[in-house]
């Protein structure tokens, strides 16, 4: 009964995050609502460490890799665009995702060092 | 034999067993490049390519584990919450970082490929390429890029994250704990993250909330970031 009432928890905060994204017409997936929805429960509510909703969470999680699974083999699919643009893409994946890491990297670090001094 | 192809739960399995094989060699190895992902996608794309399967068949019979992608998103709150208590004192660097990587990462990827030659679907493709899957996907559909390639070249940005991450953070001289988890969550979402579990609590930690807080960002501002990018 601890998974059903688990998966509920995070299947009813998705499916109010669907209604809020439906009902505001809003440009946000509703899982990501979902996910603020079960943040504030969470603050409200305090269910202790262990309570249906963390275990059910920490099933799902660890294994977030297996979920990524399908849609990364719809590269096979996608294996046409990926030839033509290829390079494209890989050049402005690799050098956008070093600028990004540098960015918040310095970013943050500078300004913990600016209010230590 | 094609019924046998053709039959849904034998691609469930053959995802659930090449996804068990990735576990086991990332647990024996220890080496960077095993990941559970990336055994999967390759084991899986090789049999669909050498048994002339289409991706459709496949796709049908992994419904089940794509629709697992909605509540792990929800799931993401619960590690969120967890940390809550480490932010005090951190607001400052904590925003303005992950703002700052928000628009780099977003406006880099789409200027870049259309530097490159790719056209408008593209740039559109690539823009939410840094926010963990389920998110990429959802946000991908939003603006109307092309949702199984944005998770294709995300997944590429993670797997590249938990390959190389702490090292080019140690030649760009990001030394403070909590910046190198922030960094890599914001760049290589869950994947970057579970390598970083690996190396610090603290870089483990703050790389999830970085995975969440971007994906709640971007998820918020790329409806006005992507007019800004596209030439």
């Amino acid at each position: 009964m601890r998974v059903v009432s688990g998966l509920t928890w995070l299947l009813g905060c998705q499916l109010v995050g669907e209604v809020v994204v439906h009902a505001l017409d809003a440009p946000v997936p509703g899982p990501v609502v979902g996910m603020v929805v079960l943040l504030l429960v969470l603050l409200v509510r305090r269910p202790p460490e262990g309570s249906s909703v963390h275990q059910a969470a920490d099933a799902l999680l660890p294994h977030l890799q297996l979920l990524f699974v399908p849609a990364g083999v719809g590269v096979v699919v996608y294996g046409a665009v990926l030839r033509q643009d290829g390079p494209a893409i890989v050049v402005a994946l690799v050098v956008s995702w070093l600028l990004g890491l540098a960015a918040v990297g310095w970013t943050a670090q500078l300004l913990t060092r600016e209010r230590a001094r | 034999m094609s019924w046998f192809l053709a039959h849904p739960l034998t691609w469930l399995v053959a995802t659930l067993l090449a996804y068990r094989l990735g576990v086991h060699l990332r647990d024996r190895t220890g080496h960077p490049v095993a990941q559970p992902v990336l055994v999967g996608v390759v084991l899986l794309a090789a049999a669909l390519v050498l048994l002339d399967v289409d991706y459709a068949t496949y796709a049908e019979g992994t419904t089940i584990v794509t629709f697992l992608l909605g509540p792990a998103t929800v799931a993401l709150a619960v590690p969120l919450h967890r940390q809550l208590g480490r932010l005090r004192g951190y607001a400052l660097p904590l925003v303005a970082g992950l703002l700052v990587g928000v628009v780099v990462s977003v406006g880099s990827a789409m200027l870049l490929v259309q530097l490159l030659g790719g056209d408008e679907l593209l740039a559109r493709t690539v823009a939410p390429k840094a926010t963990t899957a389920p998110v990429a996907i959802a946000l991908s559909r939003t603006i109307e890029g092309v949702a199984p390639l944005t998770a294709a070249i995300g997944i590429t940005a993670g797997i590249l994250g938990a390959v190389a991450a702490p090292t080019v953070l140690t030649w760009l001289r990001v030394r403070e704990h909590r910046a190198r988890g922030l960094a890599t969550g914001a760049v290589s979402h869950g994947i970057g993250t579970s390598r970083m579990l690996h190396e610090h609590p603290v870089e483990g930690a703050f790389s999830g909330l970085a995975m969440g807080l971007t994906a709640l960002a971007t998820s918020l501002l790329l409806p006005l970031l992507v007019p800004l990018f596209l030439r």
